[in-house]
């Protein structure tokens, strides 16, 4: 079974205009589509192949040692990305459980707004920023690269369900914010996508 | 996510490369004033590079990242010399990983803007004497040098650099990558480096990275690398 590109529930502009059309389109069609076709040559005849992304990322250490940084790489990168689309959506208003979370786990929403903040801005080089459940509650959480929480402590040095994410490597706001990560991070609070975030944390139990 | 800890030898030549010394080789000299880095001048105009890396891109790199990098890392120090007079190890040992960050950013870029020339001052012309037979020695011709090189430059993941560098115990050439703004340190000293971050090209080339690997040989300064030479 071959990995493929997931199309994006919108179309390119709708999050504009605090996420670009140009790089939306880029990100989408150029830089996801490469984790894929990456992923695939890496994990060819396989039978880990069979098995969701989320699933092989998880099983890094039963990837042959030659492949396993590919698969690392590009399986995150899939992964990731396919998280990220689905968590993007302008409009959406936090409720519910997940907000008494949020203001419960972190003293008030500015505190987590603030910490989130500083987490993804101060990632050092390529990475992603998290809010992520784990059995001690909601924490935000950083990784390097094209790690995802969901690979564990080991490898990722963190671990978590992704509730929320943020990915923070430059190809992500180049274009339109340029060197001002901080900028582009506080526009992440208009596009992040409140219902579905809602609906992971209710389902991650 | 993983950190980069810095022995205290580095951390020793870190500190120290911010005050100009003496040297048998043409070091990288940082440029300061009263004790605090600052960013050096270009020696070539922002649109100097055109076509190969355009104005706007030079721009943002050398007078924002560059620059953020300068300042933070003065913070930085400040921070760890506080510290280190407090004797407060927690957080001279919090602060390594900014100094590695930052203070490797500003050497990096200080000796990446030194590494680049515009075609009219002898960018993209081939290195000459030791260094030219050093490269043909160990990698058979300059040619396969940058094969070997932009194969290195493609495979890092995330950001990071790649450097022609020279074993300070052997002599010998190698290429090696960086991860982030790791600085060259240690048993290696850097003869030339080219920056992989998307920044480096990304309003020009976006996601076209293999294209700016195999252009930016246009524009190298293998003066500056003849003299960081031994």
């Amino acid at each position: 079974m071959a990995y493929t590109l997931p199309r994006l529930p919108y179309s390119y502009d709708a999050l504009e205009p605090h996420f670009d059309k140009e790089t939306m389109e880029i990100h989408h069609s150029r830089h996801h589509q490469t984790y894929v076709n990456s992923l695939n040559a890496a994990l060819e005849g396989s039978e880990l192949s069979s098995l969701a992304v989320d699933e092989v990322i998880t099983k890094l250490d039963q990837v042959p040692a030659e492949k396993r940084t590919a698969v690392r790489n590009h399986g995150g990168g899939h992964s990731n990305h396919s998280f990220f689309w689905k968590n993007l959506k302008t409009g959406t208003t936090l409720s519910g459980d997940l907000k008494a979370a949020i203001e419960n786990g972190f003293g008030g929403f500015e505190n987590f707004q603030q910490q989130f903040e500083k987490a993804a801005t101060t990632v050092f080089g390529s990475g992603w920023a998290w809010l992520v459940k784990t059995d001690g509650g909601l924490k935000i959480v950083t990784t390097h690269n094209q790690d995802s929480p969901l690979m564990g402590e080991a490898v990722a040095g963190t671990s978590g369900f992704p509730i929320i994410g943020l990915d923070v490597w430059e190809h992500a706001y180049y274009l339109k914010y340029r060197n001002k990560r901080p900028d582009y991070i506080k526009a992440y609070w208009e596009v992040v996508n409140w219902d579905e975030a809602s609906a992971r944390f209710t389902q991650s139990g | 996510m993983s950190m980069t800890l810095l022995k205290t030898g580095a951390l020793r030549s870190a500190l120290r490369a911010s005050a100009p010394t003496a040297s048998k080789r043409a070091a990288l000299t940082l440029t300061t004033t009263r004790g605090k880095a600052t960013l050096p001048d270009l020696p070539y105009d922002y649109a100097a590079l055109e076509p190969t890396i355009n104005g706007k891109i030079m721009e943002l790199h050398h007078s924002k990242h560059h620059q953020t990098y300068v300042t933070s890392y003065n913070t930085a120090s400040d921070k760890m010399q506080e510290a280190l007079h407090n004797g407060d190890v927690q957080t001279q040992i919090a602060t390594l990983p900014l100094l590695n960050f930052h203070g490797g950013g500003h050497t990096n870029h200080s000796l990446f803007w030194e590494n680049l020339a515009p075609k009219n001052q002898g960018g993209g012309e081939p290195p000459s004497g030791a260094l030219a037979k050093s490269i043909d020695d160990h990698f058979g011709s300059l040619e396969k040098m940058k094969e070997k090189f932009n194969t290195a430059l493609a495979g890092i993941q995330g950001s990071g650099w790649a450097w022609l560098v020279q074993d300070s115990q052997t002599g010998a050439l190698q290429i090696k990558t960086y991860a982030n703004q790791d600085p060259v340190v240690g048993q290696f000293h850097p003869v030339l480096g080219i920056d992989a971050w998307e920044h480096a090209y990304y309003l020009q080339y976006e996601n076209r990275k293999a294209e700016y690997f195999k252009n930016i040989w246009e524009v190298i300064n293998w003066k500056a690398a003849d003299k960081r030479f031994t």
